[in-house]
């Protein structure tokens, strides 16, 4: 047993922390810093550099444009990514659609779209969430009926992140309803700009416009859009919830958000904003964070090491999303406590930049309210907890 | 990276385990309870012939040269079972001791008998009065003739009433100095008590007891410096008896949800009770990652070691209490009961939380330093 990373892994740490210092557009990493709002514009910036550097979907097979990278490699490269303050590409093309087509798209969809989307030239929303079936994914209504080449699609979409910026959307759609609810599930590609798609915005409790409502009204999908066969979507999705777990806590979003934590200690005691009881109290807090932290991040790298053996069920990899965004939460939550009543105020909503002193506060409840979402997405911490407990303990 | 065990290592944790669970189950360690001593001399032979109690000790001094991770394999071992042999008082802290200080004189003369089993110590050093786990005693040692003269009164001595020699802590005029203590000398009086975890537990009195010259370990003052790296290692210990104790806990209480019927059902298929039961898990696996922590940091440089040890200290205290009282109340009154491994896991847990600094005496050790990461990273 040992912690240190191998001579080769510190070598390419230091040739990702050299490749960021030089490649990360300076505007870029001060809007993450003051938590200042990215653009569509921003994150394909990024992407596209990214790409040219054959790092954008660095965990997609080698032949589609992947590095041949280890478990640990995987774990610094996203490290080292979020400690440099880089933003994160689309999660919708680099770690949902892409890995799908790898694996179930035909020769033809493979050429059509894997390069386009790891270079962001289309940007892809997921069509999963309805109005009726949130955790209970596979009760999904919305309907495609086929009709010649084509299917017929009829119904609605919820929580369509980014829905309005995409060109194209992957999504879940039922085909048949007369055997069990997660057979006669079809996973379809479908352009957005096809008639009888709407798509209406939802504002969240952050003040923000990035989740949507989306409308089908027979809209007419080529049946070379399936992936996979029709009435296997749901495998299709499982595979896609289920991928790429080295990532999954974001230890080093955590990290880079307990930096600024304790930047933000020495300057609100050295300003007098906190009293010195209020020091103390804090600087409790974030020792009680960093443990858990500290404890969470080793955990990771246990299944870092174990996927290193061709990984497997592993008790640590499955608490690795519940806590993991209980800790994003966390850290969330105390940066919104440091802001106090001088957060009140919020963010303009014409996006112009924050202050580079002082934005993060107005920028620090809006954050804690929109993070309660991590534990929401992606299969609520309830249902990973249902999961862990019919797989892990079988209960 | 790596977390594996190598082969030898393998082979140690399979060997204690099974000796573990074939020849210590419940039933025995109650015996071993009731028992003069309070525990097992049998059970303790047996550690003894495997080898155990020689296990961190160095070659030349008769032992295996035994580092972090096989004495977390070690004690997380007997954890699971609950031991409450001297191990972690003779062999961990005593021993500890003697490895960090002792001459080599000293530790010839003594080393051979704790590995045999034939030889029990233990620390006395903890006073009433004093912060709960601090260097400072009031304890005091003076030149007399051609030795010292200890008086003074230690509290919550494990295994005190069986040890044949102490490992006493008093102020010198250069300080805080160890010396090894005579339990048969003339003015120790010993007054034993059943610890609540089992183990057994004494309170040390030292009226004007005089020990010759070659009692004391290392130099006069040293022994701040000695007991800071012995305690480190022995919060290591602990944290892995911890998760040893945690994961036993852990397995009785999911066995107990599949077999529990109420209500015409068993008690796990309920909802409420599969998302504590997963909440459990969490924080054994957390504890189980520091434990591993704590056993690699052993040798590093001592910043990085005490952070690392002051943060697994804190976890396990956390999910201990996490632990131990999500399984008796998942059990009901079956927990509360001393029939019942689940409450005695618990009465430990709570026991090691209490020793060598609780989550918030490290914490606020965390505190001082400004952190678990150093400012750098």
């Amino acid at each position: 047993m040992k912690l240190d990373f191998t001579p080769e892994e510190t070598a390419f740490r230091d040739e990702v922390r050299t490749f960021l210092k030089e490649a990360l557009p300076e505007d870029l990493r001060r809007k993450m810093i003051n938590r200042d709002h990215l653009t569509k514009e921003d994150t394909v910036r990024w992407q596209r550099i990214l790409n040219a550097r054959g790092w954008a979907v660095t965990h997609w097979p080698v032949e589609y444009g992947g590095q041949a990278w280890t478990p640990a490699q995987r774990y610094i490269f996203q490290e080292e990514m979020a400690l440099a303050h880089a933003p994160e590409g689309s999660p919708f093309n680099v770690n949902m659609i892409g890995p799908v087509l790898c694996k179930f798209g035909t020769p033809a969809q493979k050429d059509r779209f894997l390069a386009v989307t790891a270079n962001i030239d289309i940007w892809w929303c997921q069509g999963f969430s309805e109005p009726g079936a949130g955790s209970d994914l596979a009760s999904l209504k919305t309907t495609a009926v086929r009709d010649g080449d084509h299917y017929v699609l009829n119904g609605q979409k919820i929580w369509t992140t980014q829905a309005q910026h995409a060109d194209w959307m992957f999504g879940l759609f039922r085909t048949d309803s007369s055997g069990k609810k997660q057979q006669g599930i079809t996973f379809l590609l479908l352009d957005m700009k096809t008639p009888g798609i709407t798509v209406r915005p939802i504002e969240t409790i952050d003040g923000e416009h990035d989740a949507n409502e989306v409308f089908f009204d027979d809209v007419r999908v080529p049946v070379e859009n399936v992936i996979g066969e029709e009435g296997r979507g749901w495998d299709v999705a499982k595979h896609l919830l289920g991928s790429e777990r080295s990532g999954i806590a974001r230890i080093g979003l955590s990290k880079e958000r307990l930096s600024q934590l304790r930047a933000l200690e020495s300057r609100l005691a050295a300003d007098g904003t906190l009293t010195d009881e209020e020091q103390r109290r804090l600087a409790h807090k974030l020792a009680e964070v960093e443990v858990e932290l500290r404890a969470l991040e080793l955990t990771q790298l246990r299944v870092v090491a174990a996927d290193a053996h061709g990984g497997g069920a592993n008790a640590a990899a499955s608490i690795l999303k519940v806590k993991g965004t209980e800790m994003q939460q966390r850290m969330t939550e105390l940066v919104a406590e440091l802001a106090g009543p001088a957060g009140l105020a919020m963010p303009d909503h014409d996006h112009a930049p924050n202050d580079p002193d002082d934005g993060w506060i107005g920028a620090a409840a809006p954050f804690y309210f929109t993070m309660r979402k991590v534990s929401i997405f992606g299969g609520s911490n309830e249902v990973q907890k249902n999961i862990i407990a019919k797989t892990m303990l079988g209960l | 990276m790596d977390f594996d065990l190598n082969d030898e290592q393998k082979m140690l944790q399979e060997t204690v385990t099974r000796f573990v669970a074939e020849t210590y189950d419940f039933q025995k360690r109650e015996h071993a309870l009731r028992t003069p001593d309070g525990w097992s001399r049998e059970a303790y032979a047996g550690l003894a012939e495997m080898g155990l109690l020689a296990l961190p000790f160095a070659e030349e001094d008769g032992g295996f040269g035994g580092g972090g991770v096989e004495m977390m394999i070690v004690m997380e071992a007997l954890g699971r079972g609950l031991m409450v042999e001297p191990y972690f008082a003779t062999v961990v802290l005593a021993g500890g001791v003697l490895r960090h200080g002792a001459s080599a004189q000293q530790r010839g003369d003594i080393v051979p008998g704790i590995a045999a089993g034939e030889r029990i110590l233990t620390l006395a050093h903890g006073e009433k009065g004093l912060p709960r786990h601090t260097l400072a005693a009031r304890t005091t040692a003076s030149a007399s003739g051609d030795g010292w003269t200890l008086d003074g009164r230690k509290i919550a001595v494990l295994h005190g009433q069986s040890a044949d020699t102490f490992i006493v802590s008093a102020i010198t005029g250069e300080g805080l100095s160890l010396f090894l203590v005579d339990a048969a000398a003339a003015g120790v009086t010993v007054e034993g008590k059943r610890g609540y975890d089992g183990v057994p537990v004494a309170t040390l009195a030292l009226s004007g007891v005089n020990v010759p010259k070659d009692a004391l370990i290392g130099a006069t003052g040293q022994g701040e410096g000695i007991l800071a790296r012995v305690f480190e290692e022995a919060t290591a210990a602990l944290v892995a008896e911890s998760v040893g104790a945690m994961a036993e806990t852990f397995d009785v209480t999911v066995d107990y949800l599949k077999t529990r019927q109420q209500f015409g059902v068993a008690i796990g298929s309920f909802q409420a009770l599969q998302h504590r039961a997963v909440e459990m898990l969490m924080q054994l696996e957390l504890s189980r990652s520091m434990a591993i922590l704590a056993a690699l940091s052993l040798d590093s440089d001592a910043d990085q070691r005490s952070r690392n040890i002051s943060a697994a200290k804190a976890q396990i205290g956390k999910s201990g209490r996490i632990i131990g009282q999500e399984a008796v109340q998942m059990h009901g009154a079956i927990g509360i009961t001393a029939e019942y491994k689940v409450g005695h896991a618990f009465k430990r847990l709570t026991a090691i939380d209490a020793l060598l600094g609780d989550r918030d005496w490290h914490l606020a050790r965390l505190v001082e330093k400004r952190g678990v990461y150093p400012a750098s990273a």
